[in-house]
């Protein structure tokens, strides 16, 4: 096996990612942990075990946390997103990227590269953060999630996508007996739509890809489906896609 | 009335020209051994110097203006040039809130007013205003109480309320100009003879506010000195054109102040000649307003103002430079119809078709213009959460002036003077993954 080429750090809001890949752009070892609010240690421990498995290299760095990793190249997450998902795809398109604090909408053109993206602004309705704090409120586990709405005979709708305002609006709905499984699928649509109205329709040539943590989420990736009208592609290893452009970024001559 | 008349012109004409120059003294004092304006910047603008004592004088003689001469609180798309010839001392809220932006003295400001009802939501230019007059605090001394409150809606329609609580606190009168909405690329002429209708009437209110009659020698002189001033600032911004840009984006928001404030005025003249020779003087020696220009940028809206370093170095470390903004632009255009032998008449065409007073077509009419005149790569669309006619439809100019153009566009969410509504980590972010995409 040859040895490690770039190693790719995106220090997220929820979960620190590393990778390394080889030349040719394979991951060859990988790790995803909860951000610690001591980034300097964490990051420098993850590399270290990277190292061990898979060898020295340069470091390339994403994320919020990127100007706090050691020695790496540092990058936006919508850059190194648009290049980890070219690396896995080859081909133009939008991708949505939902994580824990941003959601992000960005069109790649033919050779990866971003033509255009959108982000929500200030604000956690659409993100990743909006599901954990209203699941949290219902007491629904992440693993049961998708199971959850497809249970659900019909969804439950829920008007507001302010994670403070839907939150009191779940709790009335509870205390009004709607339900749980229709609240479920609701919350999924309420923040589906709020995704499709960032992406504008979803216009523009090529497929729709899903990248980040909450790509690991059926349910939010079919309440999407739905509400772009289109297929929704969920990249490989969701999570990983911007670490591993952050990686790419420094290997010479990677995709 | 005589002693305090005095006093206002000996503010003006002695102490205000005296305090200006202790303070450039130290600022230079403060500098010494510092060197000029370092990093990826060209060398400081020497005109700088003048501005700070043109627009500190100003600022100190309006302590003492009322009771002196006829005060006039006035928004900053009012046709001021009536005023002038009938003495009155000018007050620019807006001009002042910027001032208040720049300190980053608005949450507090606006604390206040909060407490007493007026919604978070509001302009913070309105919240900065009416909390300065709570308060009684501003980073000038003083400002004036006014004689008159003069409003045109050719900005917005929030002046009018604006305005009309500054006139139930001040209990004075409140002249309002209603310029009716331009659809399509001029303005009818019944719109136009409405407006007019409302010039003769200020004139006639200033008139009785002031005690004086408008001579129209006097009009036709402010006329001709209120479009000689705009066409030297369009002179100025125009240098912007040359590559390198021989200044940045942001001297141009902190340059705009005489011609905002102090516009129909010889003082305001003289400055832009001094500022339009040595912006040419730059271009002449190949002089950029950064040291590396790479990419050439377009700005919509309001600046930031609280944040205007930040963002234009965070640009600047990469070679990016606002060479335009529509904003500025704007006072270039405002008196460039004002025609001397007929002021209220050309008045009303002039502030009618203010840029904020002008449909969507119109209005990337503009952008458009701007972008190929001055050869932008690249737009940073201001999507201010204070200006909402300045906002409005910029999800529309962005797509149209990236597919016409085949520019990048950014549409970048902030506030003109209140911090609260800025997330910096976020605004970074996103600029940084914009200037990213340029390769």
């Amino acid at each position: 096996m040859s040895g490690a080429a770039g190693l790719g750090v995106d220090v997220g809001s929820t979960t620190c990612k590393a990778v390394a890949v080889d030349r040719a752009g394979r991951i060859l070892a990988w790790r995803v942990e909860p951000t610690h609010p001591r980034i300097e240690p964490q990051v420098t421990r993850l590399l270290g075990a990277l190292r061990e498995e898979a060898g020295d290299a340069p470091v390339g760095a994403t994320g919020y946390g990127r100007k706090r990793v050691p020695s790496g190249r540092a990058l936006t997450e919508i850059t190194c997103h648009a290049r980890g998902a070219f690396a896995r795809t080859g081909a133009a398109g939008l991708l949505v990227d939902m994580g824990g604090q941003d959601t992000k909408v960005i069109r790649m053109g033919p050779a990866g590269e971003v033509l255009d993206f959108a982000m929500n602004d200030k604000c956690a309705a659409g993100t990743g953060r909006f599901l954990e704090v209203i699941l949290g409120r219902l007491q629904v586990p992440f693993a049961e999630v998708a199971d959850q709405a497809a249970r659900a005979e019909r969804a439950v709708a829920v008007s507001s996508t302010c994670t403070v305002f839907a939150e009191s609006e779940v709790i009335s709905l509870v205390a009004d007996g709607a339900p749980l499984e229709g609240i479920v699928k609701g919350l999924h649509q309420a923040l589906a739509a709020r995704v499709a109205a960032l992406a504008r329709g979803a216009t523009g040539p090529g497929e729709v890809f899903m990248s980040g943590g909450v790509a690991l989420n059926a349910a939010m990736v079919g309440a999407l489906r739905e509400a772009l009208g289109r297929p929704v592609r969920v990249l490989p290893e969701p999570q990983l896609v911007g670490a591993l452009g952050a990686a790419l970024s420094v290997v010479p001559g990677a995709a | 009335m005589i002693w305090r008349r005095a006093r206002y012109e000996a503010a003006g004409r002695v102490v205000g020209p005296v305090i200006a120059s202790l303070d450039a003294w130290q600022r230079r004092r403060g500098r010494r051994g510092r060197g000029p304006r370092g990093g990826p910047f060209g060398p400081p603008l020497e005109s700088v110097a003048k501005l700070k004592e043109l627009m500190t004088v100003h600022y100190y003689q309006g302590r003492y203006a009322d009771g002196a001469v006829p005060v006039a609180w006035v928004t900053s798309g009012f046709p001021v040039e009536v005023l002038r010839p009938l003495g009155f001392h000018t007050v620019y809220p807006e001009n002042h809130a910027a001032m208040c932006g720049v300190q980053r003295l608005v949450p507090g400001l606006s604390d206040a007013v909060e407490a007493q009802g007026y919604s978070r939501d509001l302009c913070s230019y309105v919240r900065t205003d009416l909390g300065s007059v709570v308060t009684g605090r501003t980073p000038v001394g003083r400002l004036p109480r006014p004689d008159l409150l003069a409003c045109c809606t050719n900005i917005c329609q929030t002046v009018l309320y604006w305005y009309r609580a500054l006139a139930a606190h001040f209990g004075v009168p409140l002249v309002l100009v209603d310029t009716p909405y331009v659809y399509g690329p001029e303005a009818k002429p019944h719109q136009l003879a409405y407006v007019r209708d409302q010039l003769e009437e200020l004139v006639r209110v200033a008139e009785k506010v002031s005690g004086r009659r408008a001579e129209p020698e006097a009009l036709a002189e402010v006329a001709r000195l209120a479009k000689e001033g705009t066409d030297l600032w369009a002179e100025c911004l125009a240098t912007g054109r040359e590559r390198p840009a021989p200044w940045t984006g942001i001297d141009g928001f902190f340059h705009m102040a005489p011609i905002v404030a102090l516009r129909g005025t010889e003082e305001c003249n003289a400055y832009y000649r001094l500022l339009r020779d040595e912006l040419k003087d730059r271009v002449r020696r190949g002089i950029g307003g950064l040291r590396e220009e790479r990419h050439r940028l377009l700005w919509d809206n309001l600046p930031i103002w609280f944040a205007v370093r930040e963002v234009a170095t965070l640009l600047a470390e990469r070679g990016f430079n606002f060479v335009c903004t529509s904003y500025t632009n704007a006072w270039a255009e405002a008196g460039s119809r004002i025609d001397p032998s007929d002021l209220i008449g050309s008045a009303a065409d002039s502030y009618t078709h203010i840029i904020l007073n002008q449909d969507l077509p119109n209005r990337l009419g503009i952008l458009r213009r701007l972008a190929r005149d001055y050869g932008v790569d690249g737009a940073v669309l201001h999507s201010d959460r204070s200006c909402k006619p300045y906002s409005i439809g910029q999800v529309d100019l962005r797509d149209r002036l990236a597919a016409e153009l085949g520019i990048r566009v950014l549409l970048l969410e902030a506030d003109h003077s209140d911090p609260r509504a800025w997330a910096s980590q976020q605004g970074e972010n996103r600029l940084t993954a914009f200037m990213e995409s340029f390769g």
